[in-house]
């Protein structure tokens, strides 16, 4: 069965080919890719996110302590991580200093999704990239000709883990929910903390759930993604991009700031510290006002036009120092450089993230990134659940300000996140969220510079227009 | 039915669901609380017999996806039973193997292949405003679908509409106060175009799994089951959550919690929104029975059709 119907014909020949893929699926929202495919390879893309809800309009005039109810529901995948950007940014207007439990606490629930997030973007929304399912529903159809290359015996156990993965990320929701209150959408995290004070049953009911999961992503995730490595080298020198990251870091480590994932931002070759002026979101080619183009989210905007001439897409183009950066697991481990896992070590030869080299931005570089920072953050809920003290305080309560503004700066699994409150007269005044994937997915900046995601995909090999395999598995890596 | 190749470690049960996990689903005793007079002994019989693999079609307006993530943790039956052994999940954006055009024209091809017998779930809110320019969902024959043409042209030939999570049943968070977007629940633009399927609305943000696993298991054995003044089945949705609240004694005894952090108390007084909410989450709890929304804080109200306008602040007494 062709998959998609590509505007002209002939694979592999010198002719230019159109390729609409919407929707993208397998991805959190709405979203098409066009790529035009020149003698086997991308050689221009457009992305598009085709849907808008509203949420900083909605949130004017509301109690600002219900901004972490209602920015959760941006995203059902990953809500722990826009309740923490939303907190950060109501203690920095509210002026509270968490407790060392309440930020303990908050780690342990935004990690054990971290957790469910990852595993889940690996089995459930990529691994179908490289493996074949079962042949029913919703596993057919699939593209005829889809590049799977691993044997049979490999593709049944990635099969088997596919369904024990939907056990595991499951599991890490029960995490969550024991000091969460229930997952998606926790009740736990609130401004001054959290609202559960542990108890040494929670946290053992906690630990044992953890410790299933833990086995799970160094004996099976870790391995399985270095062994798609062998069938699949050439996705390793594909799909570099701009080669220019942020990361905002996250899971604080103490009072101070210092995180377990480094802040840190690398553009053209160099690194430098997080500035958060140096941030500036474009609409050109997005369907907003003009007026509104090219503000930091702190004087933000958001004023929707869906009639707009030339514009493509419902994500505005951030842009750090003018430049597009791209966030998520590659950024964060670039920053943090750890050791990497000793399969990781064995297999590329390196001890280090960054040794990986250009390696790293690739298709499954992303990957690698991504199963690393599991088994990273696996280590630290560890050390975190032995630091939580039982029946220690955990929420500080503190007065609504008349008016305030407050900076939320964080990472969700799928990269940089920043929430932006401003207080008038005790109500929000403005809300500005500028979330991981619309550092990835954006579209064209008034300078005309391609998203990240966009870029990456110029050069990626299509050898058959009628099954573009490559482009998908180049954005799923992205984990949008 | 299509080809239904299980995996060989699915092979092993017969039937889809056993009658154990399904009555745990019913009543809620995965929570550890069973409720016996809550299930139906016509539901127990259908699983003796075994289930057939219902064709679903679930597709996603203005949402989060959170409705398609809690269904992931389903525990009774598991979600991999739910998926191999209950529907056959013909169309979902975030969990098909196929992508554009190839999975829009499966979509089109099994609304006609199973006409009146397949049932569309929707996710979130429909976008109406500009021409639904808002929610752009898919492109076939060179044609941009949004979620308005969608609904349009799949809900009619559907045998039934379940409307899953509040921003689907009710508008939610897409339809509060501020929104531009024309954000509509499936009830509504359902009836605003003439369209007479029949809808179940499954709200909660997002809902329980087994408020969605149950009420498709009572459709597929029993039809509809019966629905409350807002079009939500009764066996879930039929008690108020302050009545039964563990905490209830606490209340009666004036015993009031005094801050978010307090372990004891009714949380009326910190602006818990269980007196005006109706749905089984003080026995049913979340996450495998793990803990649920007042035992952590207060109760926001989530499956309330006035949610989030009528259930603001969150955080003040109602």
């Amino acid at each position: 069965m062709a998959g998609c119907k590509p505007q002209a014909e002939s694979a592999g020949s010198k002719q230019k080919v159109k390729i609409p893929i919407d929707p993208v699926t397998r991805i959190e929202g709405h979203l098409k890719a066009e790529v035009e495919v020149k003698g086997g390879v991308v050689v221009d893309a457009h992305l598009s996110g085709g849907m808008y809800r509203g949420f900083e309009q909605i949130l004017k005039g509301r109690d600002p302590r219900d901004a972490v109810q209602f920015v959760q529901r941006i995203c059902g995948v990953c809500p722990t991580a826009h309740a923490t950007a939303s907190a950060l940014a109501l203690d920095d207007a509210f002026g509270v200093e968490l407790t060392d439990n309440g930020r303990i606490a908050r780690n342990l629930i935004l990690g054990a999704n971290y957790l469910q997030s990852h595993i889940l973007h690996f089995y459930h929304l990529a691994a179908l990239d490289y493996v074949n399912g079962p042949d029913t529903a919703p596993f057919i159809p699939r593209y005829g000709n889809n590049d799977v290359r691993v044997p049979k015996e490999i593709n049944d156990v990635a099969v088997g883990q596919y369904l024990e993965a939907l056990e595991m990320r499951k599991i890490c929701h029960e995490m969550v929910a024991l000091l969460g209150g229930r997952m998606p959408h926790v009740q736990g995290i609130v401004v001054g903390g959290s609202t559960e004070i542990p108890t040494r049953e929670a946290l053992n009911a906690y630990a044992v759930r953890f410790h299933k999961v833990k086995q799970f992503i160094l004996e099976k995730y870790v391995p399985i993604v270095y062994l798609l490595a062998g069938p699949y080298g050439d996705l390793l020198k594909t799909g570099i991009g701009h080669k220019n990251l942020v990361s905002w870091g996250v899971f604080p480590t103490d009072s101070k700031g210092n995180t377990l994932l480094k802040p840190g931002v690398y553009t053209d070759g160099k690194d430098y510290d997080v500035d958060p002026a140096m941030i500036k979101e474009y609409v050109k080619y997005s369907w907003f006002e003009d007026s509104t183009t090219g503000l930091n989210p702190t004087e933000g905007e958001t004023k929707p036009n869906v009639n707009k001439k030339g514009a493509y897409s419902f994500i505005k183009a951030p842009r750090y120092n003018d430049k597009p950066h791209e966030g998520g697991p590659l950024a964060r481990m670039w920053a943090t450089n750890p050791e990497i896992s000793k399969v990781g070590q064995e297999k590329l030869g390196v001890t280090n993230f960054r040794q990986i080299g250009d390696a790293a931005f690739s298709i499954l570089g992303r990957h690698v990134a991504r199963a690393e920072e599991t088994a990273l953050v696996a280590m630290a809920v560890e050390e975190w659940l032995e630091q939580a003290q039982p029946g220690k305080e955990t929420f500080v309560p503190a007065e609504i300000p008349e008016s305030a503004e407050g900076l939320g700066m964080t990472e969700a699994p799928r990269g940089a996140l920043l929430h932006y409150i401003d207080i008038k007269d005790s109500v929000i005044s403005n809300y500005q969220v500028t979330s991981a994937t619309i550092w990835n997915a954006n579209p064209r900046d008034d300078m005309g510079q391609r998203g990240p995601i966009e870029e990456a995909l110029i050069g990626v090999p299509v050898p058959d227009v009628e099954n573009p395999v490559n482009v998908g598995r180049l954005i799923r890596a992205y984990d949008p | 039915m299509k080809d239904v190749q299980l995996l060989p470690e699915m092979q092993q049960k017969k039937s889809g669901v056993t009658r154990r996990s399904f009555l745990k689903t019913v009543t809620g005793t995965a929570a550890g609380i069973g409720i016996a007079q809550m299930v139906n002994p016509a539901l127990i019989q259908a699983l003796e017999k075994g289930l057939k693999r219902h064709p679903v079609i679930w597709v996603q307006g203005q949402g989060c996806t959170g409705c398609s993530v809690t269904l992931l943790n389903s525990t009774s039956p598991p979600i991999a039973d739910v998926l191999l052994k209950v529907i056959s999940l013909q169309f979902h954006p975030t969990v098909m193997a196929s992508e554009g055009e190839m999975g829009m024209e499966n979509l089109y091809a099994i609304a006609e292949e199973y006409k009146g017998r397949f049932s569309l779930v929707v996710e979130g809110a429909i976008p109406t405003a500009e021409d639904g320019k808002y929610c752009i969902v898919g492109e076939a024959h060179h044609k941009e679908i949004t979620m308005v043409d969608l609904v349009k042209e799949i809900a009619p030939q559907a045998g039934s509409v379940l409307a899953i999570g509040t921003c689907a049943a009710f508008g939610g968070i897409p339809a509060a106060e501020g929104n531009v977007t024309g954000a509509t629940s499936v009830t509504d633009f359902l009836k605003d175009n003439g369209i007479s399927t029949p809808v179940v609305n499954i709200s909660g943000c997002p809902p329980h799994p087994d408020w969605i696993v149950g009420s498709i298991v009572h459709l597929l054995e029993k039809g509809i089951p019966e629905l409350d003044e807002e079009g939500r089945p009764m066996i879930f949705y039929g008690e108020n959550i302050h009545d039964n609240c563990p905490r209830l004694d606490a209340y009666e005894e004036g015993e009031m919690s005094e801050t978010l952090s307090d372990p004891k108390g009714c949380r009326m007084d910190i602006g818990c929104k269980g007196p005006d909410t109706y749905a089984d989450c003080y026995k049913r709890k979340w996450n495998s029975g793990m803990n649920w929304c007042i035992d952590n804080a207060v109760c926001i109200g989530c499956v309330s059709s006035g949610f989030p306008d009528g259930t603001t602040p969150f955080y003040e007494p109602a």
